[in-house]
Parts: structure tokens; C-alpha cells; sequence
């Protein structure tokens, strides 16, 4: 059996173009689609936005003081989260960029909904930096305008290229998304009987009538996007990583860190994908569009992109020995092997390091539990990782001074759990109000493979355990 | 596309509708080959070979983006060079005021920016888009364009435009429907 599920298609069951229109376009126009199941979702993802809100509130009107931040972790929770987030967000531009340039027509079907969560994720994303400067109200500050004090940002700085690529990230993303969402509000209008509803959908078409110049210049379009894309997902996470490598801080300064911190943000974002596809699948009755080879295949990225982590844990190992700096090698044996912090570093190499390799399995890349579990594992170990480079390495430094703990306080939490029910939130809006899955690609997907023989017609997906 | 809109009567193009992608493509083929200049297809999901049945070819787009790339990668630079050489010179670590390497990623970011910006801006603009109003919207069942039909449209202005023979022509290439569609 474990055979015949690998070898499921991209698409299945007895499909048309009409059945493709219902199954996805149904989510959006009948309201009786979403059960109650979707408004406990919302309600858990309001009141995590809550919790954001209020945190947010006091610490605007405490400081960052109420945060563990200090010297010499200056550098904390935020900075992790931050960077977290980033790392989820690539997935949907890997998918949606990359692996269009590479003709994997099977991202047809996830891309949607991974590119609204690299956008919820960034935005999730660039709420902790923007507040870590202490006094957000002066955050334009970070770009460069003419001011009466004759002064510049400091472009040699890594920081402010991560004020320019993660805003220019964010707004490509969004520009991508929305051109991608313009043919299927077209069909949205066309299909709603509602008469705001029709007048909505027509408003953010623009008028897209699906004309043969319109798709020429459409497909132009799409490709130079993702041309454009994919450099530049590769260039922030590049420039986030940065943000360490530039600097002198043992633990930090390593050649490694672009490429591996990029291969972590595939890793967890890829591992967050199967977590949102899925429930969304099973809920919505999407199988035949989200088949389990798309799981299987995203459980083999997430394996790849794992074990190129691991690489990069050895590397760091390695390194701190072979460099013979006797700080890099004192933050190894007695801040990562051993000490305190030492089962963070653990509980990392067992998440990322130890379980996903379960991936190698046929019938764990088939099963909705282990596909799940190993997603999970995977983004709490990269977010334990991102602890381990930032605060662990802070605390273990050059001086003696720096020989202090860092504690998380409850408003640290309060903002990690309240970003995470706001990436909830809008997650749960962007299912009921938008397309989750791409309608018009589908349907060229469905075209492009009648035509090959493997197609059966009226093939149904086999079930899951 | 030279459509006089001040006069809203008048017949806009004659109508067919298919049933599949490959008909359409033949049938645009043929109306193309019957000398058939002002036509345009319409279809829910971009069908490549289309536009050369059609014999429609386009490269603004693409020249925009790359005229804009080079536009993002010079603001981009000049940017920081002015700040960091010429406004504000200030010694960072004994790096020379014009860092170039420094200044890369900022310039590449600005690169990417403009360019993908004038590419969705720039298909939009050529695309005439948005356009709330269009006759073809009046054609028979249209509203299935965006849903699971495709349709062929030679417009009334076109110099050569015959009902007859373009009924012909569409009706043998397996046109489940032909009809006019009116401003």
C-alpha cells in the first residue's frame, strides 16, 4: 500500500475545470463551507492577537525594560522571534519563485496559501525589530530621508541592509500574491451570486477578462517576479544571517551562516506548510488537490534542507575547534556541551538533527501523524536554534562580564504566543475570504496533465491513516 | 484596439466559444491564417502557443523591468554613495567612504524593488488595467471565460471583418456558439 500512496498524482479524482471552480472557489463564496471548527480557530487566533496587543501596549507604555533583555544579551527573544518568523516566510517563496523557475508544475497547488504565509510571517516578522529600537514612533529614523540634522543610516551597517531587504522582501511578496490573486478574483466575480460579493471580487479583479494579450503579458510578468524572487528570498535570510556573521562575537562570526541559515529557513518553512496543509486539506475536503504526493515531496525538501542543517551544526563545531580562538572554543564546551543553556543546544540537535531523519521512512512521509510531529519538532528546533546562536552567544563572550544569564520575562512570551495567534488570525481570514488554493494554475495544471498517460480518469486519492 | 467608446452602440466583434484549449488554438490559427488581424482570445488559464496562433507578440514588459532594474541599481547606489561620500563622510572602522562592497546589498535590494514593482506595474499599464468596463463582457456566456470555456473574439474593426466567413471558420473548428457582442 505505502507504494501505491507515493505514487499518487498531483491531481485526482474525476476532475474539470468546474469541479476545480467548486471545490476551491466554494470555500470563499458559501459562508456553510466553514463549520465551527473555523470560528474556534479564529477565536483562539483573536485572542492570541489579544495577548500581541496587550504586550505591545505595555511595553510602549513601560519600555523594552520589561523584557529580559539586557546587557549583554541585548539581544533576546525579540531578535529570536524575528528571526523565526523570516525563516517560516521562505518557504512560500521558494515554492511560489524557485520551483516555478524550475518548472515543478506540482507547486501549482500549495503556492497560495504558502505565499500568505510568508506575508503573514514577515508581517508577524517585523513587529519585534521595529519595536526592539525602544522607541518605535522614531522607526523612520532607520531610512534614509532628508532630515534638519544633516545625518545618514549608516549603510555599511548590517542592520540597515535588513531594514532594506526584509522591506523590500515584504513588499515583492505582497505584490506577487495579489497579481497571482487577480485572475482567480475574476473568476470569483464571475461565479458570486452575491451582489457585493460579485461587486467586491469585480473591484479587485481591475477588470482581468483573461484575454490572450492580458495572460501574455501576465506570464511575462510572472516569471521576471520570480526570477526577481528568488535571489532575493535567498538574499534576506543572506542578510539576516549577517546581522551575526558580520560581527565579532564568538558563536557568530562563521562563513557559514548565509547558506545555512537560508537551508533553516527552507527547513522551517517547508515543516509549517504540512502543518497548515494538512488540517486544510482534510477539512475542506482537498485531497484531490493537495494529494499525498505533495506531502511526500514537501517531507523530502524538509529532509534535504534538514540535513544541510545538520551540516551547518558540524561546521560550527568544527570551526569553533579548528579556528583555535580559545573564546569560540570555551563558548562550545562550556556554554553549548555543557552549563546551563547546554539542553537547549541538545533538545536542538534532537529536533532538527535526530528527528526529522524519521522522514526516510515511505510510511512516515504518508502518515498525517508523523508528518505532523516531525513538522512540529522541526519548528520548535529551529526556533531553539536561533536561541542558541543569539542569547547563548551573547552571554559567553570575551569579557567576564558578560558571564551573565539571560531570563525571558512573561512580556517575552506574551509577544511570542501573541504573534503566534496572530499569524493564527489571518491565516484563518485569508482562508474564509480568499482563494486558498491557485484556481486558474490548477486548472493549467489539470490542462498540462490530461495530455500525459499516467492521468487515470476518475482516479480517487487512497485514503490516509 | 482603436475603438471610438464616446459611441456606445454599434456591433464590438463576433463571438465564438470553445470547449477546449486545443479548438480555440486551432481556430485562431485558421482565423489568423484567413487574414484575421484584430482578435483577441480569452481563456481562464494562459495556454501557451496562443499568442503565436494569434500572432500577438509582446516584449514591453520585460524591457520595462530590465530598464527599471538598472534605474533601482544606480538609485540605489548613488544613493549611499552620496550619503556616505559626498553629505556625510564619516571614518567606520578605518573603511574607506566609498565601501563598496558594503554598499552591495543595499543596491541589490533597490534593484529587486524597482523591478518587480515595474513589472506588476508595467503589465497592468500595457494591460490597460483596470478597465471596469469592456463590450466583450456582453458577449454571450462570457461570464464562463474566467471559469471553463474559451473564446475567440474578431473584433468588428477589423478591415477584413465578415460575419459569414468568420462563423465559418469558427463554427468548423468545433464553435459550440457563435454570436455578436455589442458595445
Amino acid at each position: 500500500m505505502a507504494d501505491k500512496r507515493i505514487n499518487d498524482l498531483f491531481i485526482t479524482g474525476d476532475q474539470t475545470y468546474a469541479t476545480i471552480d467548486q471545490s476551491v472557489g466554494r470555500l470563499v463564496l458559501d459562508p456553510k463551507a466553514h463549520t465551527t471548527n473555523w470560528l474556534k480557530w479564529l477565536i483562539v487566533g483573536v485572542m492570541g492577537s489579544g495577548l500581541m496587543m496587550f504586550s505591545i501596549a505595555w511595553l510602549l507604555f513601560q519600555g523594552t525594560g520589561i523584557w529580559g533583555n539586557n546587557i549583554p544579551a541585548a539581544w533576546g527573544f525579540d531578535i529570536v522571534n524575528f528571526v523565526w518568523w523570516i525563516g517560516i516566510g521562505h518557504a512560500g517563496t521558494l515554492i511560489s519563485a524557485i520551483l516555478l523557475l524550475l518548472r515543478q508544475q506540482w507547486r501549482n497547488s500549495i503556492n497560495r496559501f504558502s505565499e500568505a504565509m510568508t506575508i503573514f510571517a514577515v508581517m508577524c516578522a517585523g513587529i519585534y525589530p521595529l519595536l526592539h529600537t525602544g522607541r518605535p514612533w522614531n522607526d523612520f529614523w532607520l531610512f534614509p530621508y532628508p532630515n534638519i540634522l544633516g545625518m545618514w543610516p549608516q549603510f555599511r551597517s548590517p542592520l540597515l541592509w535588513d531594514v532594506f531587504a526584509v522591506s523590500t522582501y515584504f513588499s515583492v511578496s505582497l505584490v506577487f500574491w495579489f497579481v497571482g490573486l487577480i485572475p482567480d478574483f475574476a473568476n470569483l466575480r464571475d461565479r458570486s451570486t452575491n451582489k457585493y460579493g460579485k461587486l467586491i471580487f469585480a473591484l479587485l479583479s481591475l477588470g482581468w477578462r483573461g484575454s490572450n494579450q492580458h495572460w501574455h503579458r501576465y506570464e511575462q510578468m510572472y516569471y521576471l517576479l520570480a526570477g526577481l524572487s528568488a535571489p532575493l528570498v535567498l538574499s534576506v535570510h543572506s542578510i539576516v544571517s549577517f546581522d551575526f556573521a558580520i560581527s565579532i562575537v564568538p558563536g557568530w562570526n562563521v562563513t557559514v551562516f548565509p547558506p545555512y541559515f537560508v537551508a533553516g529557513a527552507v527547513f522551517a518553512g517547508f515543516a509549517m506548510v504540512i502543518i497548515w496543509a494538512i488540517p486544510l486539506r482534510k477539512y475542506y475536503k482537498l485531497e484531490h488537490l493537495i494529494t499525498n504526493r505533495h506531502l511526500d515531496w514537501m517531507a523530502k525538501i524538509t529532509l534535504a534542507t534538514g540535513l544541510i542543517v545538520c551540516y551547518g551544526y558540524f561546521l560550527e563545531v568544527f570551526f569553533q575547534w579548528y579556528s583555535g580562538n580559545p573564546y569560540e572554543f570555551k563558548l562550545l564546551t562550556e556554554t553549548r556541551f555543557s552549563g546551563m543553556y547546554a539542553k537547549f543546544y541538545w533538545a536542538l540537535i534532537v529536533c532538527n538533527g535526530i528527528i526529522p531523519q524519521i522522514f526516510w521512512w515511505n510510511k512516515a512521509r504518508t502518515s498525517n501523524f508523523w508528518l505532523i510531529f516531525v513538522s512540529i519538532s522541526v519548528s520548535i528546533g529551529m526556533w531553539l536554534e536561533r536561541f542558541v546562536i543569539i542569547p547563548m552567544s551573547l552571554t559567553s563572550n570575551y569579557l567576564p562580564s558578560s558571564d551573565k544569564p539571560y531570563y525571558p520575562s512573561f512580556w517575552d512570551f506574551g509577544m511570542f504566543l501573541g504573534t503566534i495567534g496572530f499569524f493564527i488570525m489571518l491565516m484563518i481570514l485569508f482562508i474564509r475570504f480568499l482563494p486558498m488554493i491557485n484556481i486558474f494554475e490548477v486548472k493549467d495544471l489539470l490542462y498540462k496533465f490530461k495530455g500525459k498517460k499516467e492521468y487515470v480518469e476518475g482516479q480517487l486519492p487512497v485514503e490516509m491513516k | 484596439m482603436a475603438h471610438d467608446y464616446s459611441d456606445p452602440s454599434g456591433l464590438y466583434a463576433l463571438v465564438g466559444e470553445f470547449e477546449t484549449p486545443e479548438r480555440l488554438m486551432v481556430a485562431a490559427e485558421e482565423a489568423r491564417k484567413a487574414g484575421y488581424k484584430v482578435m483577441d482570445a480569452y481563456s481562464p488559464f494562459p495556454i501557451h502557443g496562443l499568442s503565436d496562433a494569434i500572432g500577438f507578440r509582446d516584449t514591453k514588459v520585460p524591457w520595462t523591468v530590465f530598464i527599471f532594474g538598472l534605474i533601482g541599481v544606480t538609485l540605489g547606489y548613488s544613493m549611499q554613495f552620496y550619503t556616505s561620500v559626498i553629505d556625510y563622510p564619516m571614518n567606520v572602522g578605518g573603511k574607506p567612504m566609498n565601501s563598496i562592497p558594503a554598499f552591495i546589498p543595499v543596491a541589490y535590494e533597490c534593484t529587486i524593488l524597482f523591478a518587480a514593482f515595474s513589472a506588476a506595474i508595467g503589465m497592468f499599464a500595457y494591460n490597460r488595467l483596470p478597465m471596469p468596463y469592456h463590450p466583450i463582457f456582453n458577449a454571450k456566456n462570457f461570464e464562463r471565460a474566467s471559469q471553463d470555456r474559451f473564446f475567440l473574439a474578431v473584433e468588428a474593426s477589423d478591415p477584413s471583418y465578415d460575419r459569414e466567413a468568420i462563423e465559418k471558420v469558427m463554427k468548423s473548428n468545433g464553435a459550440l456558439e457563435v454570436s455578436e457582442c455589442d458595445f
